[in-house]
């Protein structure tokens, strides 16, 4: 009834979600951040369905890395964030080239 | 082994010695090695002639090392010996150690001693090779050799400008003779499948007739030989059309102009011609043009040496018109009177280059003949040589009696011209002597101006150094307190010329004894109809016929250039002695041909518009269009360029926005999914 | 029947929240609505019978990151307003790259299929619970992969604190090692004093 591809789906809407999150606010990094963790939260349904309907606990532990380094990442994120804000007194990196090659 | 061993290469090792060791061994050293490895060789070289004048001498061939062997193609070093080559052995080798001494004394303040020694007895041994060659590569081996040294020599003097200009020039000029000699070479390892001499020689009638195709047309076989050799010829010995170089070539020392532009290396061509003369008989096409070039030499460098100043360029200029005269010997086929007169030139042309170095020593370095006068008694040894070569050169002499070197030679010419009977023989004969009268009176010309009248020193810029002491820094030249205005422009101004060392004036004297005697002397030998072809035995086409021809010319013939002489020596001695203005005044009268002589019948305005421009202007081109702006631009420069634009383009995608790299790295996976997508489908 | 319903619950749920966080006007508003979203993911996948996954996205997902995220957005004094201006610029562009992303995905799901299967790598047990299994592949086959995970974490924390860290001026710190030198004849002094006088230190 409920077969792999449902889950597979709501998977490939949720990262689709985050991708437009990621292009749509291009003042806020914060919701950029969140949409990110849009992204890693459908990857990780992805793994766990595959896991239940291959009977295959690989990728269940999988996920859990994944969870792991997501929090990793999200805490960095926000560290260079507030070091970010400290220095400029703003959160819009539209116009910020400071990487300018 | 054979001595002819000895006199070719003992110059080459002394030229080893003294050039790539003078530093070590010094300049004395690599004086003397020099000059004795000359000498030696002269001492071999007059046995070598005398025994072939003595009869019972037999050509033979020495060979020295194996070179090319190629399919057909035999080329091996070897060294001929007959009467020709006898004779070019006693011309080179005395000559040059001549000037080797002679150098001694005119160079001795140069810095560059061993230097020049080596590039003189490098230019013997060239000389010697030219001379000695069995087969046409080895000729052209010494036929560039002494290109070379000519070069080397002319601009020895380095740090002038001028010299390093007339040495390119000569050199340039010589090459597009030497692209005649290539060409003619390989025309006759084409027709005749070998390049050794004896060989051609003995096959050469045979091709009579044969026609070859060349340049899309029919021609004969010879006369398009014999006529690319002598394009060669005409750029070694400055005929008309390749005879620029010549006069500027007098940028080099006195003794290089003596040894080179005088005796030898111009005379290369000559003796090509007569080494080669048995296919030179073949066709007689080649023959007129030889004729009509040598006479048009004759009278255009006698002309042009009328009105020189330099006591140089005067001698240079005669150089070039005797050389039109043995030319047009050969080409009447009168190949014994060509080599005799090239003899006794040697001689003549020697001793006048060195007199007029030993007047230039005396005159500290001062040339142009208006600041002469009065050396008569001055430097009375170096007059009386330069009289005898003059008198050598004017033909002096009395019938049957007795005469001056140039007597006999330039006799013999003119008679063989009106006794070949050809139509070219006569016009020859016509010019030769219209040259005849113009060089009696430039010779005589020279002799008045430089060692009679009143000392013209005063304005010369040379003299006035000499009297105010030596100025080597350029800033003091003009700073002299003594060049007031009330100077005379005429008087000594205080100078005392002196004579030259005894290293120079032995070789004068000896010279002189050449120019005076070596006509009467060897006469017999070289073109009577009974002793020559004895001596020549075939190593030249001597006509026995057209020797007892020249014998039995009418008296009138062989009275002209006795008569042109004195006609020549009354309008020098005129012009020159008693009404000393009437030079200006002829000037002033034909102020256009004067015009016209003076630069050289606009020769070297011809040339640098038709040849000079054109090629500097495709050079330009090809320089700037083709490799600047095409070969550079789309090569290194280009590429260059191009990863400076590639980079400025790539930087623009650094722009250091995040978002920016949040797309690209999007739009990358994007991409790089659709292509797996529709790639594996 | 339940087991369909409550999926379509769940999805409809977290696809709603998601877009919701994207088009929040508050921020804190989008913070919630993340929540909101790990919440019925987490009810996904308790539906297939993950359930230690799911209460690990509960606990580390909701209670730490989305908290922290929280943090940062009452922390930081922004003018969100000012920042939403531009917003439907980019709708279009975006929209269609998304959904370029989404038929890529479809097309690459519909092409799968199910190569030989060679059994799972650590097939489950059918009465073990999720959770003592995957204790157990932890502890065994994964165990280096555990050991670096728990060492990322720690680079994380210390980069966090390194990268925020400042020094107030007027915060007054310890020097250990001088603490540690302090010698006892150092640190006590005995001032006799007499009966009725005070101290001076």
């Amino acid at each position: 009834m409920i077969g792999l591809t449902h889950f597979l789906a709501v998977a490939a809407i949720l990262f689709t979600l985050g991708v437009l999150g990621i292009f749509l606010n291009r003042r806020n990094i914060i919701l950029m951040l969140m949409a990110i963790e849009l992204i890693l939260l459908a990857v990780n349904i992805n793994l766990v369905a595959f896991s239940a309907f291959l009977g295959d606990l690989t990728g269940q532990v999988f996920a859990m890395f994944v969870l792991t380094v997501a929090a990793a990442e999200a805490a960095i994120g926000l560290a260079i964030l507030v070091i970010f804000f400290r220095r400029r007194g703003s959160i819009a990196v539209d116009d910020v080239n400071r990487m300018r090659g | 082994m054979h001595p002819i061993i000895f006199i070719v290469f003992l110059p080459l090792i002394a030229a080893l010695i003294a050039g790539l060791g003078g530093r070590w061994i010094g300049k004395t050293a690599s004086k003397l090695v020099t000059t004795g490895a000359l000498f030696a060789g002269v001492a071999l070289s007059w046995p070598l002639f005398i025994g072939w004048l003595g009869g019972g001498a037999e050509a033979e061939v020495v060979p020295v090392l194996s070179w090319i062997r190629s399919g057909d193609l035999a080329v091996h070093w070897a060294l001929r010996v007959d009467a020709l080559t006898a004779v070019m052995l006693v011309v080179v080798t005395t000559v040059s150690s001549l000037v080797h001494l002679y150098s001694w004394g005119y160079m001795e303040e140069d810095p560059g001693q061993p230097r020049f020694f080596a590039y003189l007895s490098l230019f013997t041994f060239a000389m010697l090779m030219l001379v000695t060659a069995d087969n046409l590569v080895q000729m052209f081996f010494g036929w560039e050799g002494v290109g070379l040294a000519s070069y080397l020599l002319i601009g020895f003097w380095y740090h002038k400008p001028s010299a390093n200009a007339a040495a390119l020039k000569a050199f340039v000029v010589n090459r597009v003779g030497d692209f005649g000699f290539s060409l003619g070479i390989f025309g006759t390892f084409l027709v005749f499948g070998t390049v050794s001499i004896p060989a051609i020689l003995a096959a050469a009638p045979s091709m009579a007739g044969a026609t070859i195709g060349f340049a899309g047309m029919r021609v004969d076989v010879m006369t398009l030989l014999c006529l690319l050799l002598f394009v060669g010829a005409m750029g070694k010995s400055a005929q008309l059309g390749l005879h620029t170089w010549l006069p500027d070539a007098m940028e080099g020392p006195t003794p290089v102009s003596a040894l080179i532009h005088a005796a030898t290396m111009v005379t290369a061509g000559v003796f090509m011609v007569c080494r080669l003369s048995p296919m030179f008989e073949v066709s007689p096409d080649a023959l007129r043009v030889v004729t009509y070039v040598g006479a048009a030499t004759a009278i255009f460098a006698a002309t042009v040496a009328t009105v020189q100043n330099d006591i140089k360029r005067v001698i240079a200029y005669s150089t070039c018109s005797q050389l039109g005269y043995m030319f047009f010997a050969a080409g009447v086929g009168a190949y014994g009177a060509a080599m005799f007169h090239l003899f006794t030139h040697a001689f003549f042309k020697a001793l006048l280059f060195l007199g007029a170095g030993s007047v230039i020593h005396a005159m500290h370095h001062e040339q142009d003949m208006r600041f002469y006068g009065a050396l008569r008694k001055e430097i009375p040894l170096t007059f009386w040589a330069m009289v005898a070569g003059t008198l050598a050169i004017t033909g002096v002499g009395v019938l049957g009696l007795f005469g001056f070197a140039g007597f006999y030679s330039k006799d013999a010419i003119l008679e063989s011209a009106f006794a070949s009977g050809t139509v070219h023989g006569n016009i020859a004969f016509f010019l030769g002597s219209l040259a005849a009268l113009l060089t009696s009176f430039y010779s005589w010309r020279l002799i008045f101006l430089t060692f009679f009248g009143g000392a013209r020193w005063g304005a010369s810029e040379h003299i006035q150094h000499a009297v105010h002491g030596h100025h080597d820094s350029p800033d003091e030249e003009h700073g002299d307190s003594a060049h007031d205005v009330g100077m005379p422009a005429e008087g000594t101004a205080g100078y005392h010329p002196h004579e030259s060392p005894w290293t120079m004036l032995v070789p004068l004297a000896l010279l002189a004894l050449g120019a005076v005697a070596a006509g009467m002397a060897f006469e017999h030998w070289f073109i009577s109809p009974e002793g020559a072809p004895e001596f020549w035995r075939g190593s030249i086409a001597f006509s026995e016929h057209l020797a007892h021809a020249a014998h039995k010319t009418p008296l009138w013939v062989k009275l002209t250039p006795a008569a042109v002489m004195l006609v020549g020596l009354y309008i020098a001695w005129r012009n020159y002695i008693r009404v000393t203005d009437a030079p200006a005044a002829f000037v002033a009268q034909f102020p256009g041909l004067h015009r016209f002589l003076m630069h050289k019948w606009y020769f070297d305005e011809l040339y640098d518009w038709l040849l000079v421009r054109p090629a500097m202007a495709i050079g330009r081109f090809f320089w700037k269009r083709g490799d600047e702006q095409t070969i550079d631009r789309f090569g290194p420069h280009g590429a260059a360029v191009l990863v400076g634009a590639g980079n400025r383009v790539a930087a623009r995608f650094q722009s250091g926005y995040v978002y920016s790299y949040a797309l690209v790295m999007l739009l990358g996976l994007i991409a790089a999914a659709s292509w797996v997508f529709w790639w594996t489908r | 029947m339940i087991t369909a319903f409550a999926f379509y619950l769940f999805a409809t749920l977290t696809i709603a929240s998601a877009v919701l966080v994207i088009f929040a006007r508050n921020p804190v508003h989008s913070v919630l609505w993340l929540i909101m979203a790990f919440f019925n993911a987490a009810g996904l996948m308790l539906i297939v019978g993950a359930e230690f996954i799911a209460m690990l996205l509960v606990i580390v997902y909701v209670g730490a990151v989305a908290v922290l995220f929280l943090f940062i957005v009452m922390m930081l004094d922004v003018d969100f307003a000012a920042l939403r201006s531009g917003f439907t610029r980019n709708l279009p562009f975006g929209l269609l790259l998304a959904l370029i992303l989404l038929a890529e995905i479809i097309v690459a799901v519909s092409a799968w299929k199910v190569g030989p299967v060679t059994g799972p790598v650590a097939p489950s047990g059918p009465v073990q619970p999720n959770i003592e299994a995957v204790g157990e592949l932890l502890y065994s086959r994964y165990l280096v992969p555990f050991e670096i995970a728990g060492l990322i974490l720690l680079v994380a924390m210390i980069g966090a604190i390194v990268l925020t860290h400042r020094s107030r001026g007027d915060a007054r710190g310890q020097n250990i090692s001088r603490q540690i030198d302090r010698r006892p004849s150092e640190a006590v002094r005995n001032l006799n004093p007499g009966v009725g006088e005070g101290m001076k230190l």
